[in-house]
């Protein structure tokens, strides 16, 4: 199933949809198979596979730490795809991966858009990658029939907004708040706004991220965007607990759907 | 290709430059994009900058010749742009002034700014003192360590310095984080770059702020020996003084232009920061550049003993400019820039900072290329104080 379609779906029904981000190679290749599995039989309707970078420059203290050790535990890219295969053997759950530019840069964007394709997963979401300086993933994308997600923020010009909905497929990731990822107390009354004007473009659904942490959350946004997106509560409920910590964070975070 | 080298100017230099930053970015980048370039048309804005320069910074800079120095390291002549005679002791300074000026216009009452050895952190706490600016300076935790007097400087001038605990802890960690720090506080805050790295607008910009060091050289140069230099040489590593002293003279082809990096251990070893040497292109901090990074797109740890140097990438510009032919690029190791530290000590009575060390070093590498008494012109960009318990340790001269 596409990510749009289940985005579509869900709204239809009222259920609303969940993402859960996890980072691949975290803490090990087969952990992060069986935390994504688990992610997808709890609730999750789509999965952010995150990929390892050293140089996260969007992310908050839990996600780097995460990533920074799943990097220690010596993660290869080659291995994002491995991921991606072994959650595709247990479950038809769409997967995005979410990478910052420079390794799929060096990697060469058309083989990651490739291999991306084949391992199974619908696309990617980029986070330092603006529609503006991405021509070789939109063609990419385009070729392999992959979901290319952007970010619009609360800062965003409407000139801006317009142009990384119309770029994007699959969905449009609304920055809730100004501020890199990590849980809040409340989901910032910018995300409203933000959901609003890109859903006003009308040409792709919308997720709202960074600060949703809770099934409160998950349920206020599905009311005024297409999908609520959950990381940083994600890994710490893991760092916690396990593999039961995460089970019982994503049922937490499923209550708030329809 | 009729367009003058030095006409050019961002978001792209060649295939280097451009945004690579998260989407909550691009507005403070359009805003600081048009406030630049309309004070940069702006007569006032001009001579504002140029006034505090002649009354705070202290320019024009001089040049010295440095005879003694010259003398054992091949006999060309040597001319120091003396940068290490600015205010807070180097070139920082220029853009420093100029960015504050700039934050002032946009109404932003607090600056972050990132350092490595301290000297840009000195020089934007020193602005944010001038101007009564709010100020934060993120700085990895190896670099607090290895520069413990500039940290108290920048506490004693009235800034915040937070020690940057995630990554490698050095330069490029302290970029992740202002960036951090800008994304969650951009409406009041200007992230103050100090080099000519990062996203458009900064790499023009920055280097914009810095060129006033070539056009005084070179007007300078004509003065005292009639001619233009054979070579113009500096220190990289993000590349910021190089490019100020370059820029004059990039379209006058019979001057040559050498950066000197730092190759650490060697360049055949793990242990450097010789991004153009050995760099491949990639995106690093918001450009397309030259950067040190593995098979799988991963930023390397970078090495150099001098802490302004430790950075795996470089500017855009300067990467155009090597793949042009226009500028040279060559290592320098550690050994080899501590004693042209020495050297110039010694000759000349002028200690220099152990990054600008590494274009002295350069020195005799250029007396085999040019002939003998040919003119170099050299960025002296910066002075050694700071660097007095790394040099004391290394030389074994603490304690009496």
């Amino acid at each position: 199933m596409s990510v749009q379609s289940v985005l579509e779906t869900n709204k239809q029904s009222g259920r609303g949809t969940l993402v859960g981000y996890f980072p691949a190679g975290y803490p090990t290749v087969e952990d992060s198979i069986a935390a994504f599995v688990a992610l997808a039989q709890n609730g999750c309707d789509i999965l952010e596979v995150g990929v390892p970078y050293s140089d996260p420059v969007m992310d908050g203290l839990v996600i780097q730490k995460a990533t920074e050790k799943a990097l220690e535990n010596g993660f290869k890219l080659s291995q994002l795809f491995e991921v991606i295969r072994g959650v595709r053997e247990q479950v038809d759950t769409p997967m995005l991966v979410m990478s910052y530019y420079n390794p799929v840069l060096r990697y060469g964007v058309e083989r990651f858009a490739d291999e991306l394709k084949q391992a199974g997963a619908q696309g990617m979401i980029t986070p330092d990658l603006i529609p503006d300086e991405a021509s070789k993933w939109l063609e990419s994308a385009d070729k392999h029939d992959l979901d290319r997600v952007f970010l619009v923020a609360p800062s965003s010009s409407d000139e801006r907004v317009s142009a990384n909905t119309k770029a994007s497929r699959g969905f449009v990731y609304s920055v809730s708040t100004m501020g890199i990822t990590g849980e809040r107390a409340e989901v910032d009354k910018l995300a409203r706004e933000v959901a609003g004007r890109v859903s006003s473009i009308g040409s792709a659904p919308t997720c709202v991220g960074v600060g949703v942490s809770t099934g409160a959350q998950v349920r206020d946004v599905n009311t005024f965007a297409d999908g609520a997106i959950v990381g940083t509560a994600l890994i710490a409920a893991y760092e916690s607990n396990g593999l039961d910590g995460l089970i019982e964070k994503t049922r937490e975070l499923a209550s708030g759907l329809g | 290709m009729s367009q003058k080298l030095g006409e050019q100017v961002g978001p792209y230099f060649g295939q280097y430059g451009g945004r690579f930053v998260p989407e909550p970015l691009i507005a403070a980048l359009d805003q600081l994009s048009q406030v630049y370039e309309a004070a940069r048309k702006d007569p006032k804005f001009q001579e504002e900058l140029a006034e505090l320069h002649r009354t705070y910074t202290g320019r024009p800079s001089i040049i010295t010749e440095a005879q003694r120095f010259a003398a054992v390291t091949g006999g060309l002549r040597v001319f120091l742009k003396r940068e290490d005679l600015n205010h807070t002791g180097s070139h920082k300074i220029n853009n420093v002034m100029g960015q504050a000026l700039l934050a002032k216009r946009m109404g932003k009452k607090r600056i972050i700014a990132e350092t490595g050895a301290g000297q840009h952190g000195v020089a934007s706490a020193t602005a944010a003192a001038y101007f009564g600016l709010d100020c934060v300076v993120y700085m990895g935790e190896v670099d607090t360590e290895r520069q413990a007097l500039n940290v108290a400087r920048m506490k004693l001038l009235g800034a915040e310095v937070v020690a940057v605990k995630t990554g490698s802890r050095t330069l490029k960690d302290a970029i992740n984080e202002a960036l951090r720090d800008w994304v969650a506080n951009v409406e009041t805050t200007h992230y103050l770059l100090g080099t000519v790295a990062g996203p458009h607008p900064f790499p023009t910009m920055v280097r914009d702020f810095h060129s006033i060091i070539g056009k005084e050289s070179k007007e300078q140069m004509l003065e005292l020996t009639g001619e233009l230099p054979a070579a113009v040489a500096a220190c990289v590593g993000g590349g910021s003084n190089a490019i100020g002293i370059f820029h004059a003279f990039l379209d006058d082809p019979d001057v040559q232009l050498w950066g000197f990096e730092a190759a650490g251990d060697g360049i055949d070893t793990p242990m450097h920061a010789a991004t153009l040497s050995r760099g491949v292109p990639g995106v690093l901090h918001g450009a397309m550049s030259y950067m040190l990074q593995d098979e799988d797109g991963q930023t390397s740890e970078s090495h150099s003993i001098s802490a302004g140097l430790d950075y795996p990438g470089v500017g855009p510009e300067h990467s155009w400019l090597k793949d042009l032919g226009r500028a040279q690029y060559h290592g320098v190791t550690d050994s080899e820039a501590m004693e042209a530290m020495k050297l110039l000590s010694q000759t000349e009575g002028i200690i220099p900072a152990i990054e600008t060390a590494h274009a002295l070093a350069g020195i005799p590498h250029l007396a085999k290329i040019l002939p003998a008494g040919a003119s170099v012109l050299v960025n002296l960009s910066g002075r050694g104080d700071k660097d007095m318990e790394t040099a004391g340790r290394y030389f074994g001269l603490l304690g009496a």
